[in-house]
């Protein structure tokens, strides 16, 4: 048996036969000549097919904007000027698939030169072009394979074409050459439990049909793998599965210390199940695309419809996070040559004051007239000048518990100052991560230095948590690692207070925790702080989890 | 021939959502309406998805409605009220 090593992203293992995603068809030779009516019929049958499949995966799909962009992929193939533009290629000499190609490829250069969100779409007409070309030739659609079986799926990177209306209980893992740990491929595999690995290098090499055992948590990918092991890898995960639908109630550790299990969310329809509370309600979605801030009025119903769902609970309000990343039309931000490092999160109210206090003045207004616990934080802050004024802001709104998030590092060195004004942290450990390491988190191949378990982050970490007992104030994390159950034994050891994630994550980090005591998890944390790499680290951690 | 100019109004400019529904309401009309925006070189069939999204029109690009025949000023209102508005309004 041979080993393969990725980056773990969606935790959990899962054993089956490989089988690639299908790949883009070549086109043959050009015919030295072509009967053109019958090219013309081969061009409307593979538009018709194409079409067909499309809006089946379109019906199919699980989210909204996959949906979106395979109804709009529809509507490009059934064009009537890509039928006639074909035609009058096939009128000059050439075969359907070659006249599609060309004419697709005249369009992919003119959304190429507009640049911006079209020249974003060309992946679009790539895929549009590839299974026309595919339906003339009469060979399978690119795609997700459909074998009648379960079976772990491997690709280059996957799209969201590819991966709208996946079957969990048909592809029980993914596993794929590239991408990292904020890719579609690992955003989609959370979001649908599939355990997964990305960047896994020789995993393209593997004939479809070897056996293989995956687990997401490590990014360890077994090549070769015994049937009766592979079954016993399922059994044992359909079991953990089943123990984790029945589990309920608050974290806490074996010997009864309580860590508080959030839920991240973008608005009310996130949530889902029962919840200890919310560690990190974003706001965004109220802003995007918009041409106007919303009003208060607006703002107070969205705030209100989380809180009344949760009466007496916790629920930390993240206010704005935007900026020429994430642009917004009403803040007119001008195009900066590094998004990452300009004006965004709580910058943002230097520029655009009455945004903030708009957003203080509604989420207070919602907080008065339901019982929720509201606390509220700012994104992106350096400096404890920054996080004392936001702390002032919020009080002056009548909001009592004002905090900051940790993502830059300066704020994690100087979290014993930050905590003199506010009353509570919360790291994202996403934007830590990047800001640490100087590696852009959309940049697949830095993935190995955004890894949660690089010593360097797990120290910041612990200063912030270290910080926060010294001042008896809590110290959360609401970053993807959280969800990571190994992960979260280090950062209760650490002396992290809560742990905020995608509610579906919970049981699993939920169960970690009540299989160790406090003291155990500290020794976890000791053996991850003391490692020199991300892979000593987890080594060490599960030792320690082990022992 | 019969034209409007009018401003995109939706946020995210005519792409994705609000370009299939512009899309799909110029398919239904009785008269072939064309679509341009200042800086395009010729204009394209409104019903066309490829055309209308390799425009490029922006939140606030002025563009150009075209149709001739019979219903060509009722086809150009209403494509017009339709392209005004922000299609990604969760209502629209």
């Amino acid at each position: 048996m041979r080993e393969l090593r990725g980056i773990g992203v969606s935790p959990g293992r899962a054993a089956g036969p490989v089988l690639h995603l299908a790949p883009p068809p070549s086109l043959p030779s050009p015919p030295a000549q072509v009967d053109a009516e019958a090219e013309k019929d081969s061009v409307r049958r593979a538009v018709a097919l194409v079409a067909a499949e499309l809006t089946r995966r379109a019906d199919a799909a699980v989210e909204d904007t996959a949906a979106e962009v395979l109804r709009a992929q529809v509507l490009m193939a059934t064009d009537e000027t890509l039928t006639d533009a074909a035609d009058a290629a096939i009128e000059a000499g050439s075969a359907a698939p070659h006249a599609l190609a060309a004419v697709l490829a005249e369009h992919r250069a003119a959304f190429e030169a507009a640049g911006g969100y079209l020249a974003e779409r060309v992946g679009d007409l790539d895929d549009l072009r590839d299974r026309l070309v595919a339906a003339c030739l009469g060979v399978p659609m690119p795609g997700v394979p459909s074998p009648g079986h379960p079976f772990i799926l491997v690709a280059r990177d996957l799209a969201p074409a590819d991966t709208a209306g996946l079957d969990p209980s048909v592809v029980l893992g993914l596993v794929t050459a590239e991408g990292g740990p904020t890719s579609h491929t690992a955003i989609l595999a959370r979001t649908l439990g599939i355990p997964a690995v990305v960047r896994c290098t020789g995993i393209s090499q593997l004939a479809d049909a070897v056996v293989v055992a995956l687990d997401g948590g490590t990014g360890a990918v077994s090549v070769g793998v015994p049937d009766g092991e592979a079954a016993s890898v399922n059994a044992a995960a359909a079991r953990l599965r089943t123990t984790r639908a029945a589990s309920r109630g608050p974290g806490r550790t074996a010997d009864g210390h309580p860590v508080a299990l959030l839920a991240n969310i973008g608005g009310a329809r996130d949530l889902t199940g029962d919840v200890e509370g919310v560690g990190l309600f974003r706001t965004e979605l109220l802003y995007l695309d918009r041409t106007h801030p919303p009003g208060e009025r607006e703002q107070v119903e969205a705030y209100a419809a989380v809180f009344s769902a949760l009466p007496g609970r916790k629920v930390v309000v993240r206010t704005l996070d935007a900026g020429a990343d994430k642009p917004l039309p009403f803040l007119r931000l001008a195009g900066e040559p590094n998004p990452a490092l300009g004006v965004r999160g709580l910058r943002v109210a230097r520029r655009a004051p009455e945004v903030l206090s708009t957003q203080l003045s509604a989420i207070a207004t919602a907080a008065a007239a339901t019982d929720a616990d509201v606390w509220v934080m700012a994104p992106m802050v350096a400096t404890p000048a920054e996080a004392a004024e936001f702390a002032a802001a919020c009080r002056a709104h009548g909001l009592p518990t004002a905090g900051v998030m940790i993502e830059v590092p300066a704020a994690a060195l100087r979290a014993p100052a930050i905590l003199r004004d506010v009353d509570f942290l919360s790291i994202g450990t996403n934007d830590l991560s990047q800001y640490t390491f100087a590696a852009d988190r959309m940049c697949g191949d830095l993935a190995e230095l955004l890894d949660p378990w690089q010593p360097a982050l797990i120290a910041l970490i612990a200063a912030c948590a270290a910080a926060g007992t010294e001042a008896g104030k809590p110290v959360g994390v609401c970053g993807e690692a959280a969800a990571d159950p190994d992960f979260a034994l280090v950062l209760t050891g650490l002396g992290v207070s809560s742990l905020s994630m995608a509610p579906r994550s919970i049981p699993a980090v939920r169960e970690a925790l009540a299989a160790h005591t406090v003291a155990e998890c500290r020794q976890i944390a000791k053996a991850a702080l003391a490692a020199d790499t991300p892979r000593a680290a987890r080594g060490a951690a599960g030792r320690g989890a082990a022992g | 021939m019969p034209e409007r100019t009018v401003v995109v109004g939706s946020a995210s400019g005519l792409h994705a959502r609000p370009a299939a529904l512009f899309v799909a309401a110029a398919a239904k009309q009785t008269v072939p309406v064309t679509i341009r925006t200042e800086t395009s070189k010729k204009p394209v069939p409104a019903r066309s998805m490829l055309g209308v999204l390799s425009l490029g029109a922006k939140w606030g690009t002025p563009v150009t409605l075209e149709a001739s025949g019979d219903g060509a000023a009722a086809a150009l209102d209403e494509l017009a009220e339709l392209l005004a508005r922000d299609l990604d309004a969760p209502d629209a």
